[in-house]
């Protein structure tokens, strides 16, 4: 798969397991799908203010009989902490998305805490978790990772991780 | 500001419900559930438990599903302020079959009636209104509750309430608290089977 192929993968992967919506805080490894679901007529895209609001808004979603994905950088994981338990005590399905930072060849140290915790914060919260950091990994994880969370009313999070994004230029 | 005629909750919310059909309801946690299961259990009400801040971007999910029925969140200003970036998100997709009342009464009913915002000058339906809702009303009267029923049934226009009620603690009226036999009941209510 040629680089950033992966990017419009994850589109075409939500979209063949009949991902309505689609909420989101942009992240730059998002952006190609972001794009694609905005420009999307057969598809209801949702910008948040805080990533929290997207666990509601997906479980309204479940409740009225479609599905949705949450797309969102790591450091919103943490804001999603005390929602997720919604998830977990409704068994609602959550389908998250979420581009690592502090991961790998981070440049902003600030990102590392959030970074480091976010896939013990997810698993502590009864998120299932996977993490590709390959791009021929991306296609059958998150294809699994769906199939789990729909089929089993379960919260599950597919990590992409830095090695795969790419590191952030901060001197063009 | 000066005190305000207030309602007291369980008839407004009684009010609210009455004679509803096609209604999908859904509650903030604490006493606005209990006030929704006073009026009489529904397979059609969805009761929230924990994730506070989040009955408004539940019922978001619900209009944007189920354009053809009426979403009506029922929610205390604690809860709608702890959920306050939804406003604008909500604002942005401004369904017209969601319509949000806060059962307004200035206190943190749950938590030993501490004040909140609410009782310190910020007013939800003016933050509403600066978020673009198409419709904002305070309500203090019963008969504006019943003009607000009109308009959950009318499905016209996203619609944020501030309902003023009295701050205080009714008997306490539990719904189920079992995640998935609400949930699955609800959806079997719109003809969804589980899983």
């Amino acid at each position: 798969m040629s680089e950033n192929q992966w990017q419009d993968e994850i589109y075409r992967v939500l979209k063949s397991h009949d991902v309505r919506h689609i909420a989101y805080v942009p992240d730059a490894g998002h952006s190609a799908a972001i794009k694609l679901a905005e420009a999307d007529n057969e598809m209801t895209s949702l910008v948040l203010t805080t990533e929290e609001e997207g666990i509601g808004y997906l479980a309204g979603v479940h409740l009225g009989g479609q599905r949705g994905a949450l797309l969102i950088q790591s450091s919103g994981v943490g804001n999603c902490i005390n929602t997720l338990a919604l998830n977990q005590m409704a068994r609602i399905p959550l389908l998250m998305v979420v581009t690592m930072r502090g991961d790998w060849a981070e440049f902003n140290p600030w990102q590392n805490p959030m970074g480091q915790a976010t896939e013990t914060v997810l698993r502590s919260m009864g998120v299932l978790t996977w993490r590709a950091d390959a791009p021929q990994d991306v296609v059958p994880l998150l294809n699994g990772a769906a199939g789990m969370a729909f089929n089993g009313d379960q919260a599950c999070a597919l990590l992409l991780g830095q090695r795969l994004i790419g590191e952030k230029k901060w001197v063009k | 500001m000066g005190e305000v005629t207030v309602l007291d909750r369980r008839a407004a919310v009684a009010t609210l419900l009455e004679g509803r059909r096609d209604m999908l309801v859904v509650t903030g946690l604490g006493s606005a559930s209990y006030d929704v299961m006073a009026a009489g259990d529904h397979a059609m009400n969805y009761y929230l438990w924990a994730a506070m801040g989040s009955a408004m971007t539940v019922g978001l999910g619900l209009a944007m599903t189920q354009p053809d029925k009426s979403v009506l969140v029922i929610t205390g200003d604690g809860e709608a302020l702890m959920g306050f970036g939804a406003l604008a998100t909500i604002a942005v997709k401004a369904p017209r079959n969601l319509t949000i009342a806060v059962l307004d009464n200035g206190h943190f009913g749950e938590t030993g009636m501490q004040e909140s915002h609410a009782a310190r000058g910020i007013e939800l339906d003016r933050v509403a209104e600066a978020c673009t809702f198409p419709r904002t009303l305070r309500i203090t009267t019963m008969e504006e509750v019943e003009v607000l029923r009109g308009h959950v049934a009318a499905r016209d226009a996203l619609t944020l309430a501030s309902v003023k009620i009295r701050a205080d603690n009714p008997p306490r009226v539990l719904p189920p608290r079992d995640g998935p036999y609400i949930k699955n009941r609800f959806r079997e209510a719109l003809g969804f089977s589980p899983i």
